[in-house]
């Protein structure tokens, strides 16, 4: 990660990510590893049981997990590189957050009126766009991709009041 | 000449007016899907394989294949008019690319680089028509033992061409098996890893995966770099075509060269980047120009371009013949396979001649195709690079998310998508790699299938993977490409460093 080895010690740093992430991934693995003990890990009366091959899977897991975390742990006092500016995290939150917002909006009141809504508020207040150009861009997008799935290849989207009103 | 009998019956599939429409339309939206950040040929493919779900299976591949192409070919327009490699393996191709550019010189490295892309795919497609019905034929007589060590041979190949951390390289690996395992377990019918959740008794479906990674994930990792990009313009007009064509013939041995590194490197899982590197590594060391690459020389675009086409041509052969793929976009293309009710494997080249050829005269045909729509349309898709991110980022999350939820008319696949863009977000920036990762997911079912007949042929005794020359090689081949990182370190610790120069490639 050579383009945000930055002097300043501002950020998290990459090995405290790669602890937290090696750990995540020991953990997975454990979670497997158990869940296939737990279903039967052996030989059954017919051939392997159903948790014979994740069960190893899960333990290959755990090792590599454990090497990266051990790794990591070496490179603690050396290793200075940053895994995210500040700056960096700000603009990384700016599409984030207004993306999961809209995968609920997805969720509550269907694709078009979140995707219209999402692009044009996207638009005007990360982009600085006039009022008008964003409205026109999210609206166009969100018709065209409804005449597209909806009405051309006949693929149901999620959909709310506004489409029901609608008709559809 | 029974192939030639083949190939000119799918050349009669593929030109049928329909069919040919549709290859335009892939092309164009490939190209388009290349240039833009955060969609790739993967993810691309996965969001569009709904719409081919009404097609017929071998128009549907074509459309897909051509998309494939068309990224394939795409890639390269952004790496040497804005520096911003499109795909990965189009990051050797901004070494010379950009800098010619910056010369003036955008035309000539551009017609450079479709050119030898084609060349690339060419040798590539000849070397597929006559070598698949043989490997075909051949994985015939392969039993469960033999399929499991070609899957390890697969796995295995990422650790000994991968770059990175080899336990990272597994751990990626690990986890995708590990999400393959989620759900009924197909030979017993037993719920694993669902924890109780019915929403997890079908799995985690692999398009999902990929859109998320290769999508959302791309898309956080461009916004970190700020909301603006800039370019040079380019103008290709028939004289700046016709004059680089000229030069590029001094380039011969390069091509060659490139081809086949391209080719071995598609064949065996490495992927088009790593052949992409490796080609451009070999052709600063051996051309005459060496010292002058990275200033802008025509060969150091050939080279990779070449090889990166050549490389992602030749990884539909072990995809087409054994069921295999060698890249996250074979991958999915082998995803498409399965839900348009077809069984990928030697078989498909007895029972689904139709489908086999059609897709194999298919890459004559877009190719082709294909270097006549980047040579005359690249001012306008230069000018899609121009549209402001802010318009592009919030377009490509919509995009994302109608493709996460069309796989499976799920919600919980939407927000699946967003859970996967973060961890493919972290992933690359701790370089974990995710190509390993999406190839376990597709691939797990049929890797653990086959290693159960395997066990319970043999009882329980791992040496059935010795039992024989040919799964003993096999086997044997994958273990010393796990072990390659070991034994490279070692080497290299034994003997005094010669002087780094991309030497281990």
């Amino acid at each position: 990660m050579s383009h945000n080895q930055e002097t300043g010690p501002s950020g998290t740093r990459t090995v405290v990510i790669d602890l937290v992430v090696a750990a995540i991934i020991f953990a997975l693995g454990a979670l497997v590893g158990w869940d296939s003990y737990r279903i039967g890990a052996s030989w059954g009366s017919d051939g392997p049981q159903s948790g014979y091959f994740p069960f190893y899977i899960g333990m290959i897991t755990c090792v590599c997990g454990a090497v990266v975390f051990v790794q990591s742990l070496r490179k603690l006092g050396t290793d200075k590189s940053v895994f995210v500016t500040p700056e960096q995290f700000k603009q990384v939150l700016v599409i984030l957050a207004p993306s999961t917002v809209y995968v609920l909006g997805v969720q509550l009141i269907g694709i078009y009126v979140s995707s219209a809504v999402f692009i044009a508020l996207f638009m005007r207040f990360a982009g600085h766009y006039t009022w008008l150009r964003s409205v026109v861009v999210g609206v166009a997008i969100s018709v065209c991709s409804f005449v597209m799935f909806e009405i051309w290849f006949k693929i149901p989207l999620p959909k709310g009041p506004l489409e029901n009103l609608l008709g559809y | 000449m029974e192939e030639l009998n083949a190939l000119f019956h799918g050349f009669a599939v593929v030109l049928t007016p329909y069919n040919m429409v549709l290859m335009f339309i892939g092309i164009t939206l490939g190209v388009i899907i290349g240039v833009l950040p955060g969609l790739g040929g993967a993810n691309g493919v996965a969001i569009l394989l709904p719409l081919t779900f009404t097609m017929s299976p071998t128009s549907a591949i074509i459309m897909l294949s051509c998309i494939y192409w068309g990224a394939l070919f795409g890639g390269a327009i952004t790496s040497i008019l804005f520096n911003i490699p499109g795909e990965p393996w189009s990051v050797a191709t901004t070494f010379d690319g950009y800098p010619m550019a910056q010369q003036g010189r955008a035309g000539e490295a551009l017609t450079g680089a479709f050119t030898s892309s084609f060349v690339g795919a060419l040798v590539a497609v000849l070397m597929f028509t006559f070598l698949a019905p043989l490997v075909a034929k051949f994985a015939l007589q392969f039993g469960p033992p033999e399929f499991f060590s070609v899957y390890l041979l697969t796995f295995c190949s990422f650790v000994g061409t991968g770059k990175g951390n080899p336990f990272k390289i597994v751990a990626s690996m690990m986890l995708g098996f590990g999400m393959a395992a989620v759900g009924i377990d197909i030979v017993t019918g037993q719920l694993r890893l669902t924890f109780g959740l019915t929403e997890l008794l079908s799995g985690f479906h692999f398009l999902v995966a990929v859109i998320g990674l290769f999508g959302i994930g791309e898309i956080l990792l461009s916004m970190e770099e700020g909301l603006s990009f800039s370019g040079h313009s380019a103008k290709i007009n028939p004289k700046i075509v016709l004059e680089t064509w000229k030069k590029l013939p001094t380039y011969w041995a390069t091509s060659i060269r490139s081809c086949i590194i391209g080719c071995w490197m598609g064949i065996i899982p490495g992927g088009a980047t790593p052949a992409s590197f490796m080609s451009y590594g070999v052709a600063r060391k051996v051309s005459k120009d060496g010292d002058k690459f990275g200033t802008g020389q025509l060969e150091g675009v050939v080279a990779p371009e070449t090889a990166a086409h050549a490389a992602g041509t030749s990884a539909l052969l072990p995809m087409i013949t054994l069921g295999i793929p060698g890249s996250p976009t074979a991958a999915v293309l082998l995803g498409g396979l399965l839900i348009w009710g077809l069984q990928p494997g030697p078989l498909l080249f007895v029972e689904q001649k139709d489908f086999v050829w059609g897709l194999i005269a298919s890459m004559y045909l877009g190719n082709i195709a294909g270097l006549i729509v980047v040579l005359t349309m690249v001012p306008l898709f230069a000018a899609i690079l121009r549209v402001p991110f802010p318009i592009i980022a919030p377009v490509i999350v919509v995009i994302c998310a109608i493709g996460a939820f069309t796989v499976k008319n799920n919600m919980l696949d939407v927000w699946l998508m967003m859970v996967f863009g973060v961890v493919g977000y972290a992933f690359k920036k701790l370089d974990y790699p995710l190509a390993p990762m999406v190839l376990a997911l597709v691939l797990g079912d049929s890797a653990e299938s086959s290693f159960r007949q395997s066990m319970l042929i043999s009882q329980g005794d791992l040496s059935v993977f010795f039992s024989n020359w040919l799964v003993g090689g096999i086997t044997s081949l994958a273990l010393f490409a796990l072990l390659w990182p070991l034994v490279s370190a070692l080497l290299t610790r034994l003997k005094p460093p010669p002087k780094t120069g991309g030497a281990a490639a």
